[in-house]
């Protein structure tokens, strides 16, 4: 009790999943205590470039925090974190009591940072109409929305429908266009379930719809939408090889919505149906001849970012044509043997349930939301260099 | 999905209990465990699934497996408090086989041979050789001569070959002259197994 003497008792608070995202990408510095066990941790953690984190499961710290003690730096801000905040408030506490200041734990866990959407202005388009990406930190998913003249589509949906109601009635516009670029299999899509709720249409690439059991309208080659009251066009571009049905979407002529197909520092991979070897063709032609012939100026803004080093400025995950033409390894692949052997063999593992995933988003199976989170829990893994 | 219920020691019941309640009661409970009994852990938050068995590992007990029960959402784990005496390879019992060798034999045998599984209950439920007699050590004395044939080759295993050496001297002080201790034990055997774990398609303790 005399502990206590000469160590005052400190506070410890919440951290909401948002006050992280903006901390990851303004670059900030941030010490997080993950608690987790070691497995998890190793599987899926919060990167950032200010963010130092260190793995101390909290059953090794029943007895007493002392061995994190040992490992947290004397000062500045610490955010212990744990799946869903129990264990992190337990740890943040004792913590606390050992007088350690600036403690703070992550509010629902990684649970709630694998949910949380960023929202990140991309750019202005014709007529005033405005770009913006919907950054999911926890996971790597990048979303979009494209608004003008009162109204939005929004592609790439994630299951969170509400962020992007609640995003386009504060911009004063209605959801007219919800646009899947392809049959994902490492989150469940809210593209179906964000037209129903707001009377949009949902768009699908009908190749990846074969065995989808919901009514959708189909993406088609060159067939373009519009959104608003302007010439403002989304002109789908066929472009196979991650899935079958794959469709790019060119943006107001200015930016390239490259789905699984292209990222900034990797390439899609073709395995996640099971047929790896006969999409490895189809993504080869994809990235060296559609892609290739396009115009070199166009922004590409893919579905996806693995490593935190893809967060640009503001945290928008976003590239020049042109320069990944220079700089992505995946188009860098001289010959066809050499390509295919990159995008077949040795690939990272599949992402978490990705089987289940995908018969979700074809409308076979009905989930509870917790049975949805739970199966999306970890890393996205759906560029060929994730490992 | 009717699974035959496990013995165990004790029960703990941490259903509803969020992270990290499962483990600090756990944790709590087991210290009340003489060495070697077996509680079973009823929990419904499923990252206990993963924290236990890391948990187990750390600390020395022995995760034994998790079973989940119906639609319910339940899980049971299994966790064998660990017994010091176990650390400690100090056999007495002269006669003893291998693993190794007892699969041999096993393969050789042209009459089926009587392999005696002295561990407890749960154990033996998660993964046993096929065919193996299950008699807990506490019960040996008890069952033998009702359950045994003294002029049989036993063979007797554990988990690492120190109860069946207990087993073993026991067996020959009431006059089983064939009785032979498997060294090493189970986690010593790389043969065929049945049990739980074994139709669950073979899933390993720490995935």
């Amino acid at each position: 009790m005399n502990d206590f003497t000469n160590q005052q008792i400190q506070a410890y608070k919440p951290m909401t999943p948002a006050e992280l995202a903006s901390i990851v990408m303004n670059k900030q510095e941030l010490y997080i205590l993950d608690v987790r066990n070691e497995e998890d941790y190793s599987d899926w953690r919060i990167e950032g470039h200010g963010i130092t984190s260190a793995n101390l499961p909290y059953f090794d710290l029943l007895d007493g925090v002392e061995p994190a003690l040992e490992l947290l730096p004397e000062q500045g801000d610490v955010l212990v974190v744990c799946a869903k905040e129990g264990s992190s408030i337990f740890v943040a506490e004792r913590l606390a009591e050992s007088g350690r200041s600036s403690i703070t734990y992550l509010q629902g866990g990684m649970k709630a940072w694998s949910e949380h959407l960023e929202p990140v202005h991309i750019g202005k388009l014709q007529d005033g109409g405005d770009l913006y990406q919907f950054v999911r930190l926890g996971k790597g998913c990048l979303s979009y929305m494209v608004l003008s003249g009162g109204e939005a589509a929004v592609i790439d949906s994630l299951r969170m429908t509400v962020v992007y109601k609640q995003f386009a009635f504060s911009r004063g516009a209605r959801i007219t266009h919800t646009i899947d670029t392809h049959l994902h299999a490492d989150h469940i899509s809210g593209g179906r379930a964000l037209a129903e709720e707001t009377g949009a249409t949902y768009y699908l690439p009908s190749k990846d719809a074969d065995e989808v059991v919901f009514a959708y309208s189909p993406l088609e080659h060159r067939s373009e939408l519009r959104v608003g009251s302007t010439d403002l066009a989304i002109q789908p571009i066929y472009s196979p090889g991650h899935t079958i049905g794959s469709t790019s979407l060119i943006i107001d002529g200015q930016y390239l919505i490259s789905g699984d197909i292209l990222f900034v520092e990797s390439i899609g991979r073709p395995d996640l149906a099971g047929k790896s070897g006969y999409w490895a063709g189809h993504l080869r032609t994809t990235l060296y001849d559609t892609y290739a012939a396009l115009p070199k100026k166009l922004i590409v803004l893919p579905a996806h970012f693995s490593k935190y080093t893809e967060l640009g400025e503001g945290g928008k995950v976003a590239a020049k044509l042109g320069d990944l033409f220079e700089s992505n390894p995946g188009l860098h692949f001289t010959d066809e043997d050499t390509f295919r052997k990159a995008v077949t063999e040795q690939l990272p593992p599949q992402p978490n349930d990705y089987e289940r995933i995908r018969q979700v988003n074809m409308g076979k199976e009905t989930l509870t939301q917790d049975e949805q989170r739970d199966m999306e829990i970890g890393p996205n893994r759906c560029a060929i260099h994730d490992n | 999905m009717t699974q035959p219920s496990i013995r165990a020691n004790t029960i703990l019941d941490c259903q509803g209990l969020a992270c990290p309640m499962p483990i600090v009661r756990t944790k709590k409970a087991i210290e009340s465990l003489i060495p070697g009994e077996v509680i079973e852990v009823q929990a419904t938050d499923r990252g206990s699934l993963a924290d236990i068995q890391s948990w187990a590992k750390k600390t020395g007990h022995h995760y034994l497996g998790t079973v989940e029960e119906g639609g319910g959402g339940m899980l049971k784990h299994f966790i064998r408090k660990a017994a010091s005496s176990e650390e400690k390879q100090d056999l007495s019992y002269p006669h003893t086989t291998t693993a190794d060798q007892l699969q041999k034999l096993q393969a050789d045998a042209i009459t089926k041979l009587v392999v005696l599984d002295v561990r407890e209950p749960a154990e033996y439920a998660f993964e046993h050789i096929p065919g193996a007699v299950s008699i807990p050590l506490g019960e040996l004395e008890h069952r033998m001569n009702q359950e045994l044939d003294s002029n049989t080759a036993i063979h007797v295993v554990c988990r690492s070959g120190n109860r069946s050496d207990i087993a073993c001297q026991m067996l020959s002080e009431a006059g089983f002259s064939k009785v032979h201790n498997v060294i090493s034990g189970m986690s010593g055997w790389t043969g065929a197994v049945e049990g739980i774990r074994a139709k669950e398609g073979g899933r390993a303790n720490h995935e």
